[in-house]
This record gives structure tokens, sequence and C-alpha cells, in this order.
């Protein structure tokens, strides 16, 4: 079985997650910029993660026969702050780069008008860069969240099937699926979206432009949550080509629209005694 | 390892092949209008255009792209084929290297001895070798760091190496710097009893270090 978590934080996670979510079938996954937890105060900080998201990390990645890729942006929280916003000026030259392969986390939080401003925005680089676009959906007010960002999407230049809704629930996926765009769903350990739910949206609504992933990042999460669901749905009948369609053709046909995808790993052999990942940093 | 234009040529697509001329034309208008400009009035300093902080020379863009275009297996290649083209001034290289990703780092660092920058790109060269990445110390330890490096810092490169499981075949000029090189085997071989004491092997590398830092300087004629 080949997975593909198309959204993860990975710089929030350990080697030993890596080696499991190999072991469970992972071979690729998108890593989205995000907030860290603690608000950051400049843009230089985020120039810095980006440069992680685009060095180190697909370097831990590799050492475990994983492809990393990432997407880019102001998140949607801190697009609210203004020591941060200077970061949207900054992005065309960091959406040039080679395994880029989506603009995003974007979307709402709080749907501020500093929110409205960020979302437009980079919805218009994500066009101008011939991206697709990785929109989170607010986790509070979700449903009038989502009505807003489709609204914004419409109006955008990027068309709906460049566009990926992600933590979508019960309440959203008609919505969703409706506007055109493809629909992320976020797989959690606790009550947001679990994996049988997951299975009866996947009942209700087909495999067609569905997407899951774990979202694992630093609160409560589980990277294994994109094979638990895989598991889930061969033990519901699914088939096993089902289960390759939503956990690796459907975001291979996503993000691939980027033009970027670089799916043919090194084999995890190279993995050595001596690693510098092994020794953790002398 | 790079590869040079003729093989490239051999090699690329049709579409690839056309990209890669637009860009070295691109790279060598740069340098030219730099050199033209710097007749005029001495800059002296590299080309970012003016405006956005964050603006780049079109090149450079064809820099990050070159993967996508040309393929990840021809990305070092055709990126130092563009340094060179254009000529990079040190502003430039530097601006590459620091906002560049792991891949574009590494082409920088491969390429740092045909650039004619003495040994002002040294910085670039140390900070490859802080991280841990086995790409980016790998390509650090080159010509341009057997030419420039202090003793100090490339025995630590040599260590790093060692450290880390990068070849130490990546080192230049190994044998011609490392020959009769106390301070090296002093430190290969106390890095070799810490090895012993921890109950794991000593890398074969290491015993290929040691022993041509043991051979004694007087050996003009052996080739390095
Ligand atoms: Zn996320």
């Amino acid at each position: 079985m080949r997975i593909f978590d198309p959204h993860i934080h990975m710089t929030s996670r350990t080697t030993d997650d890596y080696q499991a979510m190999y072991d469970a079938g992972v071979r690729a996954l998108v890593e989205p910029s995000f907030w860290l937890g603690q608000p950051r105060t400049s843009p230089a900080s985020f120039f810095d993660y980006f440069d992680a998201l685009l060095g180190w990390e697909p370097f831990r990645a590799s050492q475990y026969g994983i492809a990393h890729h990432c997407t880019l942006a102001l998140n949607p929280k801190e697009a609210n702050d203004p020591r941060c916003t200077p970061v949207l000026d900054a992005l065309p030259r960091y959406l040039v780069k080679d395994s880029v392969v989506a603009v995003g986390e974007i979307g709402y939080d709080s749907m501020t008008p500093a929110e409205d401003h960020a979302l437009a925005a980079q919805l218009q680089l994500a066009a101008d860069h011939g991206l697709p676009a990785l929109v989170h959906t607010p986790h509070r007010d979700k449903l009038a969240g989502l009505h807003r960002t489709i609204d914004v999407i419409r109006e955008s230049h990027l068309p709906p099937e460049h566009v990926l809704l992600d933590h979508l629930n019960e309440t959203t996926v008609k919505a969703a699926t409706d506007s055109g765009c493809w629909a992320g769903f976020s797989i959690y350990p606790d009550t947001k979206m679990d994996e049988d739910r997951m299975v009866t949206i996947l009942r209700n609504h087909g495999t067609e432009k569905i997407l899951v992933n774990s979202a694992a990042d630093w609160g409560k999460s589980d990277p294994l949550k994109t094979r638990k669901v895989a598991d889930a749905m061969l033990k519901a009948g699914f088939t096993e080509d089902d289960v390759d369609k939503v956990l690796w053709r459907n975001p291979v046909a996503f993000y691939g629209q980027s033009g970027r995808l670089q799916l043919d790993t090194p084999a995890p052999d190279t993995l050595h005694e001596g690693n510098s990942i092994l020794r953790g940093g002398e | 390892m790079l590869k040079s234009r003729k093989e490239l040529d051999a090699e690329l697509d049709g579409a690839a092949r056309a990209w890669l001329d637009g860009a070295l034309a691109e790279a060598a208008h740069d340098a030219t209008a730099r050199e033209a400009a710097r007749s005029q009035a001495d800059v002296g300093a590299g080309t970012t255009p003016p405006g956005s902080p964050y603006a780049s020379p079109p090149w450079e863009l064809r820099y990050a792209a070159a993967g996508r275009h040309c393929g990840p297996a021809h990305a070092d290649s055709v990126r130092s084929l563009l340094l060179i083209e254009a000529r990079a001034p040190l502003p430039s290289v530097t601006r590459l290297y620091e906002q560049g990703t792991a891949a574009e780092r590494r082409a920088v660092l491969l390429t740092l001895d045909r650039l004619g920058l003495g040994d002002r790109a040294l910085p670039l060269v140390e900070d490859a070798l802080r991280t841990n990445d086995t790409r980016l110390v790998a390509a650090a330890v080159g010509p341009y760091a057997a030419a420039h490096l202090d003793p100090h810092a490339w025995r630590h490169a040599v260590l790093k190496c060692l450290f880390t499981g990068v070849p130490v075949d990546a080192v230049a000029r190994l044998g011609e710097r490392a020959r009769g090189d106390a301070e090296l085997a002093r430190m290969l071989r106390d890095f070799a009893a810490e090895r012993t004491a921890a109950g794991r092997d000593v890398p074969a590398d290491l015993r290929t270090a040691l022993a041509l830092a043991l051979t004694t300087p007087a050996a003009p004629t052996e080739e390095s």
C-alpha cells in the first residue's frame, strides 16, 4: 500500500514518526507552512522556517525514503499581525522553488479584514505562479467560514479545481464539493474527524476529488491516521484501488497540477550508521 | 559530476535545451549589463534591481526553477553553468546561497572555485559545514575549501565528514593537505579511540585519512 499524506507538519515530528510512517506505507507527503504555536515576531522568522521546509526537512524525509514537498504562505492567524504581513512581499521569491507544490495554508481563522486581504492576495499569487492553493477552513464558525472562503475563491483568478479546501467534516462536505474544489479531511485522534466517520463520508460522497490527511503537528495528533483510514476503508468493503485513489492518486493529481512533484525517492537503504540524523547534531 | 554544456545538450530534450538556452542568455546579458554599468560608475556590487528588497534578476529565477525544467539529475550542472555564464559576483552568489533550497545551495558550493571570488565566499562554505545536511557538507569540501580553508577549519571539515558519513573521497586534495598534518592525525586518533571506547567500529575512511596524515611531508613526487 502506498500512501501520500497531503498535509502534515513534519518539523514538529520526530525521526521515529518518519520510520513509523514509512513502515505504514507513507512514501510522499506535503508539509504546509503554518503557525508554530508560538507567535512569530518578524518576517525573518518566516524565512528561516521556509528555508527549513526547503532544506533540512526534505533531507530528513529522504533519509527515511519519503518524498517531501511543501506549500508556503502567510498563515491565517498571523495574517492579523502587522509584524508578520510583510512576508507577503517576499513570497514570490519562494514560490519559484522546485519543491513548492502549492500556496498554503491560507484561509480564515477569525474572519477579519486582514485575513480577507491575505487570502485574496495569496490566491492571486497562486494564480500568478501556476500553483494550486491549500485553503484551510476555520475551526470556529466553520460553515459560515467555508461559505465566505468559497466566495473569495470565486472572485479570484484561481479556478476551483486548483483549490483544496481542508479540515472539512460532515457539515461542510457538500458545500465544498459543490464548489468544484477538492475536499480535504484531517483525521485527528479526538473529536474533529475520525476514520470511521471518514469512511461514512466516502460511502456517501464517493472517492472523487477527496483527500485524507493526518494534519499531524505539535498538538495531539497521529501521523499514522492516513494508514488507519486506509485500513478502515478496506474493512468497510472498499477495494485496494479505492484506497489507492484516495490515499495516493488523488493527492498526486491535486498537487501534480503544480508540475513540480518529484516522487522518485531514494531507497531507504541509504540510511546508514554515521548518518547525521542518527547522530543527532554532534 | 558537473556536466558541461555539450554533455547537457546531448542529454536534455528539446524543450529543456531551449529553456537552458534562454536562461544562459539571460545570465550572459546580466553579466554584460553589470560590467557596462561598472565601467560607467564604479558600482562594484551585484545586480539587485531597484524596488522590492526581494527582487532578483531574471536569471536568478531561472536558477531556482532549473530542476523542474531540466530534471533534478541535471539541476546542479545547469545551475553551475548559470553562475559561470553570469560571472556571478559575490552579492549574487551570497543571495543565491542564503535564499536557496538545499539543492540551490549545493550548486553554489560546487561552483565556488570557478567564479574567481578569491577567499571572499568562505562564509558560505563555513555555513554549509555547520549544517548536518550531508549533501551540503559533501559539496562544501570541494576544491574551493581545499584552496581557502585555514588548517583548523579544514581539519574540522574532514572530521565532520567522518562524523556524518560523507565519504572522504568528497574532500578535494585530501592527500595533499593531510600529508604530514600531525594535528589532524591526533584528532583522527582521538576520534578512533572514542569510537573504540564506545564499542563501535572505526570507519574505514578514518583509517584512510589517518594513513594520509601520517605520511611524511617529504614526499613531493606523490600526486594528490
Ligand atoms: Zn495544518
